[in-house]
């Protein structure tokens, strides 16, 4: 699908409407946005999960994309040029990831490829970004960016990766919870990471893991595989993804009854499932990773309010004009500071057109420090331009009463591991 | 001129105007159209099974990812250069074709669906279980450097191209010539009447057998040489919408015509890449022209074609 999203409403119209009195007494701002408005706009292709197993997530990276290009626009855009969000549907699939980079590229004559989540659409994808000199802006949080499998135009500034995230969780989980841990994961890559990642950063705080239960893809039940859970398990730390992931709670639920280990989890599991449907009682008391707070915090910050405000998120994480449409809130604020970040690259690089696209590369991995801000509502985030990968805080929530409330934010510190690439040493 | 010399002329043609395209089409078409030659020779080595045979195989994508992974993994962990990886990947989809021949074989019909999509499936999962490998469902990527067939980087656009023409007109040609030697006309009257192919005293096991491993080893090459000249190898291409497609492809474009594959696989490609500009429901779109080329041009469009103006086309 190609949709074009112009950051304009009709609400938005009659706004800039009534403002145009205003507007006309503050001459040196309009006339600056004048010449905005009769130049090309900045187009940026979004390789978007319309369908296909990342669907769900499609869904949500779109509203905080079309969201965040409102609030760029409003705002003067980027070099005083408008943004144009030109959408494509990659349904989730490699191939056609690919093949969208190129209409992108040579077809849309986009100045940046943006938003793509799944791993596979990204290995899939980023080799012809690559070759057709397209940077490549993906929240995706996979570890391929940083570990160097991927080329010099691909850069994950916006979210963090999987490595990070695991990494972090592993000094919470052995203080609080235990240091015994049994692993249940999907028996594919996404699971491998978390195997291999949590393996060595729980080892590293003198914890260690039981037992590593791998679970065949097309499982649809898996109340078989709770035997193979040693007795002397403290925790059970589980990353299962995909439709089975509602039967496998309630069976674990009914394996464990009221006497079971304490049970960490990754939000993936139930990124745009409501915690409070019914089977998922069990998972009361149970503690989660979170990208970003799901459900709005006591104090959470002025950014992060006008953030959810912006996309249409209600406190509870769902849809603001349906309660039973929830977000993908835990990753989808990474379209919302990658849009930020690529204003911010354009800028500094001055960017005027497809031959500036090595200069915008070079001023993002320029990029270093960057503060909690209206551009990065979850949190102040540090760049590696070595590796192309951002790092930042991650949380760990309890569900408590059918809300995740967090207890802990990691530092920036936690998640950080030595470079495994060094991409500015590829040409551009 | 004769009828075989106005069969040749059309399908050197084909292969003529493809070459000369390169020269004209813009960017993008120009990247679509080398793609859809690998996957049209997908689709050909589909149709000798299916268009010619008659046998329905719902598990290609097993040899399509055994020619992928056979090139891909011995150039990331054995360190091959792309010469010898693309030959392991076509000889790899060869013994995997006969293999499963041995065994599919032995059934026919819907039995023969049945097996072929259960060993697919086992092939997609052996990618995923083999993970540490393979990297599973995420893929690897085939690096530029490592995409330098005598000293040509088939990153380079026309290269691509080349390659891609290249590996289409063997293939192609190879289906016209099949189809018109005295092996080819075996296959078409097994499919028209396996038992009287069998009382005139062919051995249509061995026949059949033939048909499966020509039709997987044309499969692997495609499988080989699209992870080559794109980067990439990942568990996606061995699932079974990848088998699903060369049905498709050729079912569109006309089964049991050396044309129809290409035609096929042009047809659906641009069907999705033009309809999903306008519609985000562009998969109802395939599905409706699916369904009326069904009803209205049941034997394909080069199927239709053959009907109605050339009965001698092969």
């Amino acid at each position: 699908m190609t949709k074009l999203i112009k950051g304009t409403s009709r609400r938005g119209a009659l706004k800039t409407l009534a403002g145009a009195a205003a507007g006309a007494a503050s001459l040196p701002l309009w006339a600056r946005y004048a010449q905005a408005q009769s130049s090309e706009p900045i187009r940026i292709g979004f390789q978007q999960h319309s369908t296909g197993i990342g669907a769900a997530y499609g869904r949500w990276y779109g509203r905080t994309t079309e969201a965040a290009v409102k609030l760029l626009n409003e705002g003067g855009g980027i070099n005083g040029r408008m943004i144009e969000i030109i959408a494509e549907d990659d349904g989730t699939d490699p191939k056609r990831g690919a093949e969208v980079v190129e209409k992108f590229a040579n077809q849309h004559g986009c100045d940046v490829g943006f938003g793509t989540l799944f791993s596979h659409v990204v290995i899939g994808s980023a080799p012809r970004a690559g070759e057709l000199k397209l940077p490549y802006f993906v929240v995706s949080e996979g570890h391929h960016v940083a570990s160097g499998m991927l080329n010099r135009y691909t850069l994950q500034p916006g979210i963090t990766d999987v490595k990070s995230q695991v990494q972090a969780m592993a000094p919470y989980v052995s203080e609080n919870l235990g240091k015994k841990v049994t692993m249940i994961f999907p028996d594919f890559a996404f699971g491998h990471d978390h195997r291999d990642f949590f393996t060595a950063a729980i080892e590293e705080q003198g914890g260690e893991v039981l037992e590593q239960i791998a679970i065949p893809p097309s499982e649809t039940s898996f109340t078989k595989y709770f035997p193979q859970i040693p007795r002397d398990t403290e925790v059970l730390y589980h990353v299962m993804v995909g439709p089975a992931v509602l039967t496998f709670v309630k069976e674990l639920g009914e394996f464990f009854g009221e006497q079971g280990p304490e049970i960490f989890g990754f939000i993936d599991s139930l990124e745009a499932v409501d915690i409070s449907s019914p089977g998922l009682e069990f998972l009361e008391g149970t503690y989660f990773w979170e990208g970003m707070p799901r459900y709005a915090q006591e104090d959470q910050s002025e950014h992060e309010k006008f953030y959810r405000e912006a996309v249409g998120v209600d406190e509870n994480g769902a849809s603001v004009s349906d309660p039973s449409d929830v977000s993908t809130y835990a990753h989808m604020f990474g379209c919302w500071e990658t849009l930020h970040i690529i204003k911010a690259g354009m800028e500094a690089s001055g960017y005027a057109g497809p031959l500036d696209r090595a200069k915008l590369i070079e001023a993002v991995e320029a990029m270093g420090e960057m503060p909690e801000s209206r551009a990065h509502p979850q949190g102040a985030k540090r760049f590696n331009g070595k590796t192309h990968q951002v790092f930042g805080h991650q949380h760990i929530s309890r569900v408590e009463n059918g809300r995740l409330v967090r207890v802990h934010t990691t530092s920036i510190d936690d998640t950080m591991y030595p470079d495994e690439v060094d991409y500015t040493t590829q040409p551009l | 001129m004769s009828m075989g010399g106005r069969v040749l002329g059309l399908h050197l043609g084909l292969l003529v105007v493809l070459f000369a395209l390169q020269f004209v089409l813009p960017a993008y078409h120009h990247g679509n159209i080398a793609r859809i030659m690998v996957l049209a020779s997908y689709a050909v080595g589909y149709n000798i099974l299916f268009g010619y045979t008659g046998l329905l195989s719902l598990g290609h994508a097993l040899f399509f990812a055994a020619g992928m992974y056979g090139m891909g993994l011995t150039i990331q962990h054995a360190g091959f250069t792309p010469a010898p990886a693309l030959i392991v990947g076509i000889v790899a989809g060869a013994l995997v074709a006969g293999g499963l021949a041995l065994l599919a074989l032995r059934t026919s019909g819907v039995a023969f669906m049945i097996v072929t999509l259960m060993f697919a499936q086992a092939g997609y999962l052996t990618i995923l279980y083999f993970g540490e490998y393979t990297r599973g469902d995420e893929g690897f990527v085939i690096q530029q450097a490592q995409r330098v067939l005598w000293g040509v980087d088939l990153s380079d656009p026309t290269a691509r191209y080349f390659a891609a023409w290249g590996l289409f007109s063997v293939c192609f040609l190879m289906s016209l010539w099949l189809v018109q030697s005295r092996f080819g006309g075996t296959l078409i009257a097994i499919r028209e009447n396996e038992e009287r192919v069998r009382m005139l005293g062919y051995d249509t096991y061995a026949h059949k057998l033939g048909a499966m491993v020509v039709s997987g080893t044309i499969s692997a090459a495609a499988g080989a040489f699209y992870g080559l000249l794109f980067g990439y190898a990942g568990a996606t291409f061995g699932s079974v919408q990848y088998s699903i497609f060369p049905l498709l492809w050729v079912l569109l474009g006309g089964a049991g015509t050396v044309l129809g594959p290409f035609v096929g696989t042009l047809f659906m490609f641009y069907l999705i890449d033009l309809s999903s500009g306008v519609t985000s429901a562009y998969m109802l779109i395939a599905g409706v022209a699916l369904v009326a080329l069904t009803l209205f041009a049941p034997q394909g469009l080069t199927g239709e074609v053959r009907r109605r103006l050339w009965k001698g086309l092969p």
